[in-house]
């Protein structure tokens, strides 16, 4: 029960923190926007190949794009949770409070997830507009998707963001790092996206849900637990 | 440091043995072996594709092994297997997927093509591409195999993850051939060959041990200077 507290108290800050700069979210929220623009303007929107369902190419591929947004996004702010805790030496301070070490971890990715969230309720619909996806009817199902593999994101990023935070060159690290470890999520998150904005005629959906459980279960009790080998010393 | 010389003689005696198996497997491979029906002499590139693999499995399971006994007892050793295992896999792994590569051009018609072992293998490459590349970026001994140790965990972990994610994504690989469906004299210099591959890679691995040790106390003896000067 006081491990969940101490969970608490850092999610607490983290988003607190957040809160009152908001430097990382504005960042976040203007970069997605503009690599879903800059999509457009280089696959460009008027191809009119046209998807099963006769849509557009942007939207019959915009399964994809939104993904690799998300993912582009995401790792900005994932770099910067841990970056901010170098200055003052705080990361310092954290260490010096008593208790598990896994629950600072544990509380970093419930941060990080919910800037993600917050990142992804704006560039899905934004995305859904520039694209015309016709997404708002579906909106349930896809939630659970984005929230399943943000989840994923949150810890393994998270996980290598610590890992990568005090290095030189840690910009280029962490994606290096980070994506083919994702490529799993990706393809999940993709696929599954797909099947909802689409339809699912062959039931295939379930498959892309189970292996995401699977990749959540496996990598956020795995990063949970290893983390307090992260920030040892 | 006697444990570790005995390492070296083992190594050694491996790399011997490599030769001898290797002049073997190749002489049975492309000169005793018949040429595939189908696929004709183009076939022959299974002696050295298949064993390259057997070899990747090897270093990159030695290379988890020693970074979890890293994690969990501290010394150097276990780190300089690490190292050495990541380094002598992604060798094999990139002789894996050259020879692939040209064996899938003629037989399919593309040398890439998108199927679950392929990408699962391109993926295990970039992984510990990367692992080495963070070993290059960091100066603390401690920290760097500490994190580098993590690193090789959590990939190594992802590969079957990422395989049944591909496989549920496509498939075209042909499945494996069974030892009872191919001729014995296919079947002799392939396994004369997988040997082979395991014994170099256990001698590369060895050498690279000894190496990343020389390195290590080199590095050690140079920060205790430091410590002591500054």
């Amino acid at each position: 029960m006081t491990e969940w507290r101490r969970v608490w108290a850092i999610v607490w800050k983290d988003t607190l923190t957040e809160r009152r700069t908001k430097a990382a979210f504005n960042a976040m929220a203007f970069f997605a926007g503009l690599v879903l623009l800059i999509f457009a303007f280089a696959i460009g929107p008027d191809i009119p190949v046209t998807g099963p369902a006769g849509q557009g190419l942007m939207a019959y591929i915009s399964p994809g794009l939104l993904w690799i947004a998300i993912l582009l996004t995401g790792v900005l702010a994932l770099g910067r949770s841990f970056q901010m805790e170098l200055e003052n030496g705080a990361l310092e301070g954290l260490r010096l409070y008593p208790g598990d070490r896994r629950a600072i971890g544990a509380g970093k990715i419930i941060a990080n997830l919910i800037f993600l969230a917050a990142m992804e309720v704006l560039v899905v619909p934004i995305g859904g507009v520039l694209y015309s996806i016709d997404l708002w009817s579906k909106l349930p199902q896809l939630g659970g998707v984005l929230f399943l593999a943000t989840l994923g994101f949150a810890a393994v990023g998270t996980f290598y963001a610590a890992l990568t935070a005090n290095m030189r060159a840690r910009e280029v690290m962490l994606p290096l790092l980070l994506f083919p470890v994702m490529v799993p999520v990706v393809l999940a998150a993709v696929k599954a996206t797909f099947l909802i904005l689409n339809g699912d005629l062959m039931g295939e959906l379930s498959t892309w849900i189970r292996l995401l459980v699977v990749f959540d279960v496996v990598f956020v009790t795995v990063c949970t637990l290893a983390f307090g080998f992260v920030i040892e010393e | 440091m006697a444990q570790s010389q005995r390492v070296q003689v083992l190594g050694t005696a491996a790399g011997a043995l490599a030769v001898v198996a290797l002049g073997a497997g190749l002489y049975l491979g492309l000169v005793v072996a018949p040429p595939d029906f189908q696929m004709g002499e183009l076939q022959r590139i299974m002696y050295v594709h298949f064993p390259s693999w057997i070899a990747v499995a090897l270093t990159y399971f030695a290379a988890f092994v020693a970074s979890i006994l890293y994690l969990v007892k501290r010394q150097d050793r276990f780190d300089y297997w690490a190292q050495a295992g990541a380094e002598i896999g992604v060798v094999f792994n990139i002789t894996g997927l050259i020879t692939g590569s040209l064996w899938g051009r003629p037989t399919w018609g593309v040398y890439w093509t998108w199927d679950p072992r392929l990408t699962t293998t391109a993926i295990m490459l970039v992984t510990f591409a990367g692992y080495l590349v963070l070993r290059g970026f960091m100066e603390d001994p401690d920290t760097r195999a500490r994190v580098a140790a993590l690193v090789a965990t959590i990939g190594f972990l992802n590969v079957p993850i990422v395989y049944f994610s591909v496989k549920w994504w496509r498939t075209l690989h042909q499945p494996q051939s069974s030892p009872s469906t191919v001729d014995s004299d296919m079947v002799r210099p392939l396994r004369i060959m997988m040997v082979a591959f395991v014994l170099l890679a256990t001698y590369l691995m060895t050498r690279r041990v000894a190496l990343a040790e020389a390195e290590g106390t080199a590095e050690r003896e140079a920060l205790q200077m430091g410590a002591a000067n500054g």
